[in-house]
């Protein structure tokens, strides 16, 4: 994947009368990447797609392809070429004259139309589909052929509109792995919109999350999980246990935070933020641990006595087969979510209903986050 | 043995099943022999070798015979054909005009035009007739030595008038269940504005401009009101020239005209449905629209 | 969603110029013209000088033309409530029926509607006059029981009189009910047919019986239906030319019959004139209330 960027939003602005769907967004897509834009439904990412389609003009800012103002140009006539939520698939068209119709737009020749509708069918494992009429497809086989005929132009982007929402489950998983073998076999850019953060995380190389218009955080999808820039990303990907507090030491090899909920968290590296300022602990359930409860808390990494280590009372278990989720109730009254694998064939016995623990993290564990 | 008797029995009908409950069938069938029993009547009766036609005499073919060699009753017949035919034709392509472009577009007076274009869907006939008499009296006398089909002209353009606006209905009516998609997917591999709008919505349509075609037809063809008012002493339609023959009387002779007229309609309307489906009926009524 | 006509100019302009010439031409023009002259008056044999008068209209409200107007309205009432209830039980019928059925139900009860209005009109005079199928009927019936009565001893019934079926009010009323019943059932299947069914299914579920659940809750929910079909009727049967003209008798005059008169015969345009606009005026009165009714309606349910 090189760094070469070959799409561009600059200052993005979307209106439609009062309401602002997209709000200054900027962003950059390299070429050959797995793109996502990510966010809870109303977020402006589906808005953002259709403009760089085409079928939304921006309020503010410019549309780059390749180096080049689209920002007004018509959807016929941008290298992008789009897969709908809906499919789209023209019902009155056999399978290959679906195929074959943007290369018709195109002034290709009937037999080389033929030819390379084929191929393209061949592409999505639909090959002898041709003769047939959409009505005679299942939704998936339908999805293949809309995505066939956004292929065989070989645009320099390929947009996906939700591609998995309207699949069941099982459909779906063979559909995400279909996907992304496919784009790194043709080569092209892929930009899709999604609200499932799994599937974004599954398939995307780099995503970019989005809330009410504005643009959150650009990371590839460990980055997003692991490093989450916001309050809102730490809990739209994932799911997480966040704690206020007061920055209250600030060294470049340590800081600790004081929580109302945690107590004192020390944390194994500098944070930039003065010290003073309210900031978030944000802990991912996979990454605390749980101890049978003893006199004395169990000592964590460097940190002092008592630091990151919580006591609680196991309100709700949930057995899933790899991993046992557990609700631990501290005081105060909030839960905290613990994910915990199941090592051996009787880990999932280990706590019961009712049982006091401890629950303790690394000093590496929690992400900081500012706002 | 009782399993055999038990799976031979009819099952009660289902609570909504109204069409199998008793009250239902005998309110649907005496609606059916209400509205049947005087049609198929006229039409036997057609055939009766008796002028008076009120009691069965005899079967006779004898008036089917005057009627066809009534010259006037024939060239009125093919009047109407003639006007029907052009008055569809018409009507189809101003009516998927109007419905496409109220369907597709913002512009200013939009409610107006389409509140103006129900208006001759609602109004009374004889409002209109009697709009088409002046008008054809006063603004644009139509001259009454053109060839044939030309003098019918008038009356084409008093049918379109009425016509057009109840095929937008109904293609408006399709076009409300066009998944937008399409037309952007077809943008998006390149069609034109125009072209979209040939390979994707005008397809989608199809069914409507039939259902639509057959509906300016059979109120062309049925009209006599509008046509009375507007047509001259040598422009006589079929539904005009029965008229004048039952205000005189009640003779097998009319019946046997009616006869050919409602066999001509019947026929069309299977035809067209035939080669539409049983879709035309339920079309934009069902959910099942993809 | 709609754009905006300025984004595809000339495929806006392609396409509503046609129509709307047309429409402006061929329908506003004229009805203009007869809107102006019902503010004129005649003068001499062909010329009408338009003067503004409202004496044209004042001349409607005549007790004479009044009186017409007020029967029409009330033979429109009639025959719209019976178009009513003879039409819900088989838009009922249809929409739950087996899907074959339907289409053919369908069929069946449109096909009168695509014969002529004039072969209809005409087909219910062999049936209702004097001598017609149903006195024939009815005779025949009279006169077999009052041969059986003879037979089992009894007095024997009088003499046979035929009913007065034809060129009477009744006969202008059953004719309107007969062109127009097809026209009342297929906006109420539309309604029946786009119904929850699951709401019918809860109120049996919740122990109504099948009269109560229509009453109090397919009827109300087919509300917009019926008030299109009963706009569909009573519009058409207020302005009826041809069903009182061909069945009714010299009382049974409606608007439409006065009308015709007094642009054919009495060569009184301008009063003819005012008249056709007095009907134009109530057909939109009537449009105005159903929307009135269906925005309340949507309101409510909103």
């Amino acid at each position: 994947m090189s760094g070469n960027p070959i799409i561009s939003f600059e200052n993005i602005t979307k209106r439609f009368g009062k309401t602002t769907a997209v709000d200054n967004v900027s962003l950059t897509i390299n070429e050959g990447e797995f793109f996502s834009l990510l966010g809870p439904s109303g977020c402006g990412k589906t808005t953002l797609l259709r403009m760089l389609a085409g079928f939304e003009m921006p309020t503010e800012g410019r549309i780059l392809i390749d180096g080049q103002d689209v920002s007004l140009t018509p959807p016929n006539h941008r290298p992008v070429n789009m897969v709908f939520q809906s499919y789209a698939v023209f019902p009155h068209m056999t399978v290959l004259d679906n195929v074959a119709y943007g290369l018709k737009m195109d002034g290709v020749a009937a037999a080389e139309r033929r030819d390379r509708a084929e191929e393209a069918l061949k592409l999505v494992q639909l090959a002898g589909y041709g003769p047939r009429k959409p009505d005679q497809l299942s939704g998936g086989q339908r999805q293949r052929v809309a995505l066939a005929r956004a292929l065989v132009k070989k645009p320099r982007v390929l947009l996906l509109d939700e591609p998995l929402s309207a699949l069941d489950a099982k459909l779906r998983d063979q559909m995400r792995s279909e996907l992304t073998s496919l784009q790194q076999k043709v080569g092209i850019t892929f930009i899709m919109v999604t609200h499932d953060q799994d599937e974004a995380l599954a398939m995307a190389t780099r995503c970019a999350v989005m809330n009410r218009g504005l643009l959150q955080q650009v990371a590839t999808p460990s980055d997003l999980y692991e490093f989450p820039n916001s309050r809102f990303v730490a809990d739209f990907i994932g799911s997480v246990n966040m704690f206020e507090g007061t920055l209250d030491v600030d060294e470049p090899d340590h800081a600790i935070i004081n929580t109302a909920e945690a107590g004192p968290v020390y944390l194994d590296h500098g944070v930039t933020g003065g010290t003073g300022t309210t900031v978030w602990a944000a802990v991912r359930p996979e990454k605390i641990e749980m101890h049978k409860r003893t006199e004395t808390p169990p000592k964590v990494d460097d940190a002092p006595e008592g630091y990151n280590v919580i006591a609680g009372v196991v309100k709700h278990m949930v057995y899933l087969g790899s991993e046992t989720n557990y609700e631990v109730e501290i005081a105060g009254g909030k839960l905290i979510k613990v994910v915990r694998p199941n090592l051996t064939r009787w880990d999932q016995e280990d706590f019961e209903l009712g049982e006091q623990v401890w629950v303790s993290f690394h000093a590496c564990s929690p992400a900081v986050l500012l706002s | 043995m009782t399993e055999a008797v038990a799976r031979s029995r009819k099952l009660p009908p289902a609570p909504l099943e109204y069409l199998r409950r008793w009250p239902i069938q005998l309110s649907v069938g005496a609606v059916l022999v209400f509205l049947y029993a005087p049609l198929i009547t006229l039409m036997i009766f057609s055939f009766n070798d008796s002028k008076a036609n009120v009691v069965w005499r005899g079967f006779t073919l004898k008036y089917y015979v005057r009627a066809l060699h009534n010259d006037s009753l024939i060239q009125a017949f093919s009047n109407s054909m003639v006007i029907a035919f052009f008055s569809t034709v018409l009507s189809l392509i101003l009516g998927a005009m109007a419905a496409i472009v109220l369907w597709r577009f913002r512009f200013p007076g939009k409610t107006v035009f389409d509140g103006a274009l129900a208006i001759p869907i609602v109004v009374p006939e004889i409002c209109m007739g009697v709009g088409m008499l002046v008008f054809f009296a006063k603004v644009l006398p139509w001259p009454q030595e053109m060839p044939w089909p030309l003098n019918l002209g008038n009356i084409i353009i008093a049918h379109v008038s009425f016509s057009f606006p109840f095929v937008a209905v109904v293609v408006r009516a399709r076009l409300a269940s066009f998944n937008r998609e399409m037309e952007e997917a077809a943008k998006d591999l390149g069609a034109s504005e125009f072209r979209a709008l040939m390979d994707v919505v005008i397809p989608h349509i199809q069914p409507s401009l039939i259902a639509g075609a057959l509906l300016a037809f059979t109120l062309s063809l049925d009209d006599f009101v509008i046509t009375f008012f507007t047509a001259g002493p040598d422009t006589i339609t079929f539904p005009v020239k029965v008229y004048s023959m039952v205000r005189f009387s009640v003779t097998p002779e009319v019946n046997a005209a009616s006869t050919i007229l409602i066999v001509v309609t019947v026929l069309l309307t299977f035809l067209a449905l035939k080669f539409q489906g049983s879709q035309a009926l339920t079309a934009g009524h069902g959910a099942d629209d993809k | 969603m709609e754009q905006s006509w300025r984004q595809a100019k000339s495929i806006f302009v392609t396409l509503i110029s046609a129509p709307l010439f047309w429409l402006v031409a061929f329908f506003i023009v004229p009805m203009g013209i007869v809107w102006l002259y019902s503010f004129g008056e005649n003068k001499g044999l062909i010329d009408i000088a338009f003067t503004g008068t409202w004496s044209n209209y004042a001349h409607a409200f005549d007790p004479l033309y009044l009186g017409i107007f007020a029967k029409s309205v009330l033979v429109a009432v009639v025959t719209t409530f019976f178009c009513l209830v003879l039409g819900f039980p088989v838009a009922m019928a249809i929409t739950f029926a087996p899907d074959k059925a339907k289409s053919w139900l369908l069929l069946l009860i449109m096909l009168p509607f695509w014969t002529n209005l004039l072969v209809r009109t005409y087909a219910l005079i062999a049936v209702l006059r004097t001598n017609g199928y149903v006195n024939g009927t009815y005779q025949f019936i009279w006169e077999r029981t009052s041969g059986l009565m003879t037979l089992l001893g009894m007095q024997p019934l009088g003499d046979f009189h035929p009913a007065a079926l034809l060129y009477n009010n009744f006969a202008v009323v059953f004719g309107l009910v007969f062109v127009n019943l097809p026209f009342m059932v297929l906006p109420l299947y539309s309604t029946l047919d786009r119904m929850d069914r699951s709401l019918l299914e809860a109120s049996l579920d919740l122990g109504a019986g099948h009269i109560r659940t229509v009453w109090n809750v397919m009827v109300p929910l087919a509300g917009p239906g019926i008030m299109s079909g009963i706009l569909i009727t009573f519009i058409p049967s207020l302005g009826a030319y041809l069903t009182p003209d061909l069945l009714g008798g010299p009382d049974s005059q409606m608007i439409a019959n006065v009308i015709e008169s007094q642009f054919k015969r009495a060569n009184n345009w301008p009063f003819g004139a005012a008249l056709s606009f007095i009907l134009v005026y109530m057909t939109f009165i009537g449009v105005a209330l159903q929307g009135v009714i269906e925005s309340r309606n949507k309101r409510r349910q909103a």
